[in-house]
């Protein structure tokens, strides 16, 4: 009886992927730690934060993906909508407007286009499956750029290019034709000059142009990247061990628990850490990328795959850009960084992908 | 294209590949993250090990100490002084609202504190520290540093701050600096200059604290600190000194300012008085006015409201950017244009009935005398302000020369005074009715514009302009706030040079015969003949009155029957002595009624307190007494020969 219970509720679990991600979690634990100099609230609040997640993720694993193909729809308009009133009556937070405000809380629509995006156009894909032609693309294409132009102009450039990225997985699986792809990244290259001149704010060009030569702005932007690839740097073959890092402990890293938490943990434990950080991603990618081919729908396929690679691209944007190799974007290192909108966010993701490879009795299509 | 079935398996097995690549790529990504940590920590390890040993060592920008500003006869208008402040580092100091509670056991936190340190909050960046309470006082700041160890994250801290010792006299022409906010922050961006306000909390908002920022702020330094294991600053390494900011001298006296704004009384308003030899700008004065020291350490929210709602408007900058009609004062200008352009001769003249019809009209445009002002040459016009004469002469003119002419003297166009936000008013022509209204221009838009009515708009300041290029026979400069700067690092003075903008190729007889009809104004006869009784030097000006509210055809305005804030607004225009100008100015009176009884007056005490030194017959307080200096014969030159202040040696709070 207990036994048929219990198994019941985990049914929808992938106990492999839950081993990886609670690994990760540990990291994040002991890394958050450290980066507050070992304050016990902000352990305790990024613990709170963790359960909450894992809750989300336990909850979300429970929705049958039928269900989540009714919200599709539903979910990207409300988006839209918000983000149209964001545009209208936005509240300016540190100089962008993102942030609603709705009398009883604040929300921050692009959030909820981190998930409806990509659903949106899996379920377009999966809807359209029987008689798909290149006109889908245009339109999934014209369903992806519309809520990335509102983001664009918030200014939030970070989460822009995102989405833009979760909803061309959707496409990519979905079998966008490589012509268009090819096409698509010719006319990029070529448009690069005219963004770069025209639709970049000044303080965009730095962030990229500081890549390039970081000591031309060593009390501005540079700052950062100066100080992050030398906390990486230093921490050598074995690091400087956990709670030692200097960079980390004489306050030069900036946003150190969040999105520069990735010089924390490389400072405190060096290339060896460095790998085994790699692998454990690697593997939580592998995996998720198995149960996602794994799922019985086209739009769980298709949803799943996007989900997965975006958790790729975050953990790759991060690293990325604290080993200096990309420009600042305001990205947290999924999983790893202190933050609760974060960790919310990608752990109902895992949610909603196990939930897609573990209803095995949806009706094919 | 023929939409075509697709085969689920196929379908799976392009999902397949797709996805093979995508694991390939994704492999391809991790291994090259893995050979940059490979680069950075076993090739390069060495040198960022080296790097991280020295990282001892911080930069913390040093904030330059801001230009003072004086008026002509050195006086200071706004200055520096320190002052200890208790400041939160947000990101250290934990629960804020536990630990301000706890702050205020030890000093005196008051709600606007707190509401002040919650609004700088939502607009800071993540690692400023951001005062608590201002103006700690030596006892309050001994307390806290007995207790500091309970505080981590919250100091006591030294800043510079900035006084305007005469208050609202100065507001709307020193105006005020601010806290940095988002928007100026993201137009230093967009100029490179935000590393420069690195260290920096306040930027000039208003006046020519705003218009001159990139002078009076200075160069912030660099300090390389060295740190101990705890990060605590142990000695200062190197440092790149800040370089202080200009101080500069304004051609204001302060003593014609604060005389001006005396006289104003409880009148709304705005006057400019100009240096006809130089444009610099002697006075400029808009009521009301509103205490800028207010605005210094953020203004709070409750106060900002009134001064903002408040139904007179003290905020606005009357004397840049209230913009009337220019009533009669247009008169002596379109005088000068018939004459100019040979439509009429002095000595011509018409006989005004009281009024003027188009012809095949039967509407009358009325004199402000009803039955009219008899034989009327072109210097009685100016004399009695006869509007008959303008409406016909505006209609031979036509409204295109008349746009041409009263341009050249600046109307419709920006001054270009060393202050920000000025407005242009208007000097409408058909081409721009056609496109503001999309409507063809009527004759008779043309008639009214030749009293200064209609479309025509002017601001206080660009009435002072023209007035002054009538002065100073056609040299149109541009108006300057500044007359000399400092340079922080010489010390050496530099004085501006009068800028010229544009001069007016004006017969000098027909400059003559309106500077004999505008000197009659203020003698007996004129129209503002009260004002000008009894000068020791002739005053040439002209009466003005701009309406506020339209007058039916066949009705009558009378001043006592209509409620105060639809009473007309007064204006005057004048320039003295009239032989020899030293003052060229305009004054604007919100509702005052007739420019002869109350604009006139203020200008005629403004005049007399600049050329003979006379303070008006007020009770004018001692502080101001002392205040005000005497003018001396030689304006240009006192003041700037004496040593000037240095911009840090005032050390006391202020009052």
């Amino acid at each position: 009886m207990i036994t048929r219970l219990l198994h019941r509720l985990f049914a929808h679990l992938d106990g492999t992927l839950l081993g990886l991600l609670a690994l990760l979690l540990l990291i994040s634990t002991a890394t958050v730690f450290s980066a507050s100099e070992g304050s016990m609230d902000r352990m305790l609040a990024q613990l709170t934060n963790i359960g909450v997640a894992l809750a989300a993720l336990f909850l979300a694993s429970h929705v049958p993906p039928q269900r989540l193909m009714q919200f599709a729809l539903p979910a990207y308009v409300l988006g839209l909508i918000l983000l149209l009133g964001v545009a209208l009556f936005g509240v300016v937070v540190n100089g962008s407007r993102r942030w609603l405000d709705l009398g009883v809380i604040r929300v921050q629509p692009s959030e909820l286009m981190r998930v409806a995006v990509p659903m949106m156009l899996a379920w377009y894909f999966h809807y359209k499956q029987a008689t798909l032609n290149w006109k889908d693309f245009a339109l999934a294409l014209v369903l992806l750029l519309l809520p990335v132009g509102f983001i664009a102009k918030q200014p939030d450039l970070g989460t822009a290019l995102l989405i833009t990225a979760s909803g061309f997985y959707v496409l990519y699986l979905a079998g966008l034709p490589w012509k268009l792809i090819a096409g698509a990244a010719a006319l990029l290259a070529a448009a690069l000059p005219v963004v770069w001149n025209t639709m970049l704010h000044d303080y965009q060009r730095q962030r990229v142009l500081t890549l390039i030569d970081p000591s031309s702005d060593p009390l501005g932007a540079g700052y950062h990247i100066i100080q992050s690839t030398i906390a990486v740097g230093s921490g050598g073959m074995a690091g400087k061990g956990w709670m030692a890092g200097t960079q980390t402990h004489l306050d030069f890293l900036p946003e150190r628990s969040t999105d520069f938490i990735f010089a924390v943990f490389s400072e405190e434990f060096g290339l060896v850490g460095n790998l085994l950080l790699l692998l454990l991603y690697g593997a939580i990618i592998g995996r998720g990328l198995w149960l996602a081919a794994s799922a019985p729908s086209l739009f769980g396929r298709l949803l799943a795959g996007s989900i997965m690679l975006t958790f790729f691209t975050y953990a790759f944007v991060n690293m990325g850009m604290v080993s200096g190799i990309l420009p600042v974007v305001g990205v947290p290192l999924p999983l790893v960084s202190y933050g609760g909108t974060s960790m919310f966010t990608v752990m109902l993701g895992f949610g909603i992908l196990m939930s897609l490879a573990t209803h095995k009795k949806l009706v094919k299509t | 294209m023929r939409p075509r079935l697709i085969n689920p398996e196929e379908e799976f097995q392009r999902y397949r590949r797709r996805m093979e690549i995508g694991v390939v790529l994704v492999i391809l990504a991790l291994l090259g993250l893995f050979v940059r940590f490979i680069w950075l920590q076993v090739v390069q390890y060495e040198r960022y090990r080296a790097l991280a040993e020295e990282n001892r060592i911080s930069l913390v920008p040093a904030p330059p100490s801001r230009g003072v500003i004086y008026d002509r006869m050195g006086v200071v208008l706004a200055r520096n002084f320190t002052a200890s402040t208790l400041e939160i580092t947000p990101s250290k100091a934990g629960r804020l609202d536990e630990v301000i509670d706890e702050l205020a056991r030890i000093v005196r936190i008051e709600p606007g504190d707190r509401k002040r340190f919650r609004k700088l909050l939502a607009e800071s960046r993540n690692f400023e520290s951001l005062p608590i309470r201002n103006m700690l006082s030596e006892e309050e700041a001994a307390r806290f540093a007995v207790n500091r160890y309970r505080f981590p994250g919250v100091e006591v801290k030294a800043r510079l701050f900035r006084q305007y010792p005469f208050g609202e006299s100065f507001a709307h022409v020193v105006g005020y600096i601010g806290r940095i906010g988002q928007r100026d922050l993201d137009r230093l961006e967009a100029q490179g200059r935000v590393a420069n306000y690195k260290g920096s909390d306040h930027i000039g908002k208003l006046g020519v604290e705003a218009s001159h920022e990139e002078w009076l702020h200075g160069r912030t330094g660099i300090e390389k600190v060295e740190t101990d294991s705890g990060g605590h600053a142990v000695r200062v390494l190197s440092r790149t000194p800040p370089v202080s900011g200009h101080n500069l001298w304004l051609y204001l006296d302060s003593g014609l300012q604060q005389v001006a704004e005396k006289v104003f009384g409880d009148y709304r308003g705005a006057l400019v008085a100009l240096d006809p030899r130089t444009g610099g700008v002697l006075a400029l004065v808009s009521k009301p006015g509103f205490d800028p020291n207010l605005f210094v350490d953020g203004i709070d929210t409750a106060t900002w409201k009134v001064l903002n709602d408040a139904f007179e408007r003290p905020l606005i900058n009357r004397a840049l950017r209230g913009v009337y009609p220019p009533g009669s004062t247009i008169k002596p200008f379109m005088g000068l244009a018939g004459l100019e352009l040979g439509l009429r001769r002095p000595g011509d003249t018409i006989s005004d009935p009281g009024y003027f019809s188009l012809p095949g009209s039967s509407h009358r445009y009325r004199d402000w005398k009803k039955d009219g002002h008899g034989t009327v040459d072109l210097k009685k016009s100016i004399v009695v302000s006869c509007d008959t004469y303008y409406y016909g002469l505006a209609r031979d003119m036509g409204i295109e020369r008349m746009a041409d002419f009263l341009g050249r003297f600046g109307f419709g166009r920006k001054s270009g005074v060393d202050l920000d936000g000025e407005l242009s008013g208007l000097m409408p022509t058909p081409a721009w009715k056609q496109r503001r209204f999309k409507q063809p221009w009527w004759p008779g838009e043309t008639v009214i514009a030749g009293i200064g009515q209609g479309y025509v708009l002017a601001s206080p300041m660009q009435l002072a302009v023209a007035t002054m290029a009538l002065a100073n026979n056609g040299v149109m400069y541009k108006p300057q706030l500044v007359q000399a700067w400092q340079d922080p690092l010489s010390g050496k003075v530099v004085r501006a040079t009068p800028r010229v903008v544009d001069r007016l190729a004006l017969h000098p007889r027909h400059l003559q015969v309106v500077r004999e009809a505008m000197v009659g104004v203020l003698q007996p006869g004129g129209t503002a003949a009260g004002a000008g009784a009894g000068a020791a030097y002739l005053i040439a000006g002209k009466t003005g009155t701009a309406q506020v509210k339209g007058i039916k055809q066949g009705a009558r305005y009378v001043e006592s029957q209509t409620a105060a804030h639809h009473r007309d607004h007064a204006l005057f225009i004048a320039y003295a002595p009239a032989d020899n100008p030293k003052i060229a100015l305009a004054v604007m009176v919100e509702n005052g009624g007739h420019g002869s009884s109350t604009a006139a007056p203020i200008a005629r005490k403004v005049m007399d307190y600049w050329l003979l030194g006379k303070l008006p017959g007020l009770s004018v307080s001692e502080e101001q007494a002392r205040a005000a200096p005497q003018p001396q014969e030689e304006q240009e030159d006192s003041g700037l020969a004496e040593e000037p202040a240095a911009a840090e040696d005032v050390q006391e709070p202020p009052r």
